[in-house]
């Protein structure tokens, strides 16, 4: 088959007088369509980033712009990793992590599998499941306080009606025990939706045929569970851990409406404990040392989990 | 034994998933429908004890939400004469009078210039660098896409400490300016990555034919490639929107009059003698009811979206 004309006449074109008949050339326009992004990024995260990590070797008060900064190495590291505070905010926070992801894996794939049966009306239910995780969780923790009330809250009112309790002996988020539960309760209430439309693509990628062999092995429905709808989830579970994982990890609208870190501390996660020491005691050297702490944190937890991840999808 | 496939669940087994779907579906939106309810009781009814199901609605907490008020003497009040409008009579009953709008209006409007601004830039530089990584041989395309979404990854408390600084510096804190490129650059990765799939999905021989009958790259790009992205690059937008007006860590840290959004504002209205939850819930109400509306029409595209594009359904 011979070329196209135009395709004949664009090669035998001298490079030159093509580049003014067609414009820009590929990789012109690769470059200038990507150039705007990435100049952003630098500017709004990159940048950003290294002044962070030099700040995080200064005494630096931002609320103090003109007292001299004084370079102190590697000081503010040292001490965030002695401050038993920060590691109090450390256990808080792996206590809502891991109950919170425990509470959604279960509920978000429990409802998935439920929902993949394929009752009557499950795309509305399955809609109106979702709502919650789409809206503002400042404005919606906010509001959870309001529930949450002893005496006039609706929570406390249906936690009463079922357990007999008198609605105002207990006080969700005013309670040293209840409060780190209270934020789980919310945090799994708004994001249980999320692991479970995952999972639900997961399940509808199954093809049916496999379900049929299985059957015709005689293999028993808890083994098809175990042999075939479990493992073949997985990849799409694991995402949503790494997804809520990381969300969760820097958690802070939702639970400082919430509780604000109390009572006492029992309830502050690092990114509230990092606003404190940034924005209220302007430890800005301390606080940015703590914030690249966490960055590091979160990116090498998350890749040797993603590495896990690729495994088990090869697999 | 039925004839029919072993795979389709039995009606008994369909119908008990449906019961516990539904009751769970039923207690996941009470939260919300009593924000809603709340909207339109008093402040009395708001706070009675058993919490009232049924009630007289009233827009005393819609009243408070737009306006100020102040008590005033009963004689002067008297003076006054009788209340000219429906506002003026609710709030005539608690011996006050209003005295101008409230901040909420003010917000709310900023909300939709940050929201909308934001979302037109980043879906705009989205589009095209998507555009190049899905058909250039970029140099280090997957560096730079990794790079892209990592910085998804920094708590934004992180990242609001130099960003802080920085707009100090530039004069850029509590600007709407400000506000529109600080949500620009965090919802790029989230653009960049969902358009990418979208674009992807669009067969490369279409462009091939348009270039071949003569249309430049750019062209080709307009002509061809936004018209068959379209639907992508809507919910893409929406989701950008949603971000932007959801976002509370940076407004609440590096706005606080001006450029201020909606959602640092709302937690913070009080009422006279304790929290106004009437006026809260208006406030709420007003503010999440159009991302209910938008999650009900992106729901076949949802999945996509929350996952930024790792999952397609």
């Amino acid at each position: 088959m011979s070329e196209p004309l135009s395709q004949r006449a664009a090669t035998a074109t001298p490079p030159v007088l093509a580049h003014r008949i067609r414009g820009l050339s590929d990789r012109a326009i690769a470059w200038i369509f990507v150039a705007p992004t990435i100049a952003l990024l630098l500017a709004v995260n990159i940048f950003p980033l290294i002044w962070t990590i030099r700040l995080s070797l200064t005494n630096y008060r931002s609320n103090r712009p003109n007292a001299p900064v004084k370079w102190v190495g590697l000081e503010n590291y040292q001490k965030i990793l002695h401050d038993p505070d920060i590691w109090n905010t450390f256990q808080v926070t792996a206590h809502f992590l891991i109950w919170t992801l425990v509470l959604q894996v279960l509920l978000g794939f429990g409802l998935a599998y439920l929902i993949n049966k394929k009752f009557r009306g499950n795309d509305l239910w399955t809609t109106i499941i979702v709502l919650p995780m789409m809206l503002s969780p400042a404005v919606v923790g906010n509001f959870w306080t309001f529930l949450y009330q002893p005496q006039i809250g609706l929570f406390n009112y249906v936690i009463a009606f079922f357990t007999g309790a008198d609605p105002s002996s207990f006080s969700m988020i005013g309670d040293v025990g209840l409060a780190p539960w209270a934020i789980v309760i919310v945090d799994t209430w708004m994001w249980t939706p999320f692991v479970m439309l995952i999972c639900l693509a997961g399940l509808r990628s199954i093809p049916p045929s496999i379900y049929e062999a299985a059957e015709c092995d005689r293999a028993s429905k808890w083994r098809q569970f175990w042999t075939i709808t479990l493992p073949m989830v997985l990849p799409f579970l694991m995402l949503a851990v790494l997804f809520r994982g990381i969300e969760n990890f820097k958690m802070f609208d939702l639970v400082v409406q919430l509780t604000g870190g109390g009572p006492g501390s029992t309830t502050e996660l690092t990114s509230i404990n990092l606003k404190r020491e940034a924005f209220e005691k302007w430890r800005t050297g301390y606080a940015s040392a703590y914030a690249v702490i966490l960055f590091v944190t979160v990116f090498g937890l998350a890749s040797i989990y993603v590495k896990a991840l690729n495994k088990v999808k090869d697999r | 034994m039925s004839a029919v496939s072993v795979t389709v669940p039995s009606r008994r087994q369909k119908w008990i998933a449906g019961t516990v779907v539904i009751i769970y579906a039923l207690v996941t939106i009470m939260p919300l429908l009593w924000i809603i309810a709340t909207g339109f009781k008093t402040p009395s009814d708001a706070i009675s004890y058993p919490p009232k199901v049924i009630f007289q609605p009233s827009l005393e907490g819609y009243v408070n939400l737009f306006t100020t008020r102040s008590r005033v003497a009963p004689d002067t009040l008297a003076a006054l004469g009788e209340p000219t409008t429906w506002y003026d009579r609710i709030v005539r009953q608690y011996d006050m009078v209003i005295t101008g709008p409230s901040r909420y209006g003010a917000r709310f409007l900023n909300s939709v210039i940050i929201g909308f601004g934001s979302t037109f830039l980043s879906v705009f530089l989205g589009t095209i660098a998507a555009y190049a990584f899905s058909r250039f041989k970029v140099p280090l395309k997957d560096d730079l896409m990794f790079f892209v979404l990592s910085t998804r990854m920094m708590p934004p408390i992180a990242v609001a400490i130099p960003i802080f600084l920085m707009y100090r510096q530039l004069g850029l804190s509590d600007t709407h300016l400000g506000m529109i490129l600080l949500y620009t650059a965090v919802n790029l990765s989230l653009s960049v990555w969902l358009l990418k799939g979208f674009i992807d999905e669009i067969p490369v021989e279409y462009e091939e034919a348009a270039l071949i009958d003569g249309y430049t790259r750019f062209q080709a790009f307009v002509k061809v490639v936004l018209p068959q992205a379209a639907t992508g690059i809507a919910s893409t937008a929406i989701f950008c929107l949603i971000f932007a007006w959801n976002e509370y860590a940076f407004a609440v840290l590096l706005t606080s009059g001006i450029a201020q959004t909606a959602p640092p504002f709302i937690p913070t209205i009080i009422g006279t003698g304790g929290k106004d939850w009437p006026a809260v819930a208006a406030g709420a109400t007003l503010f999440l009811l159009p991302v209910m509306v938008f999650t009900i029409l992106l729901r076949r595209h949802l999945l996509r979206g929350i996952t930024f594009g790792a999952v397609r359904k």
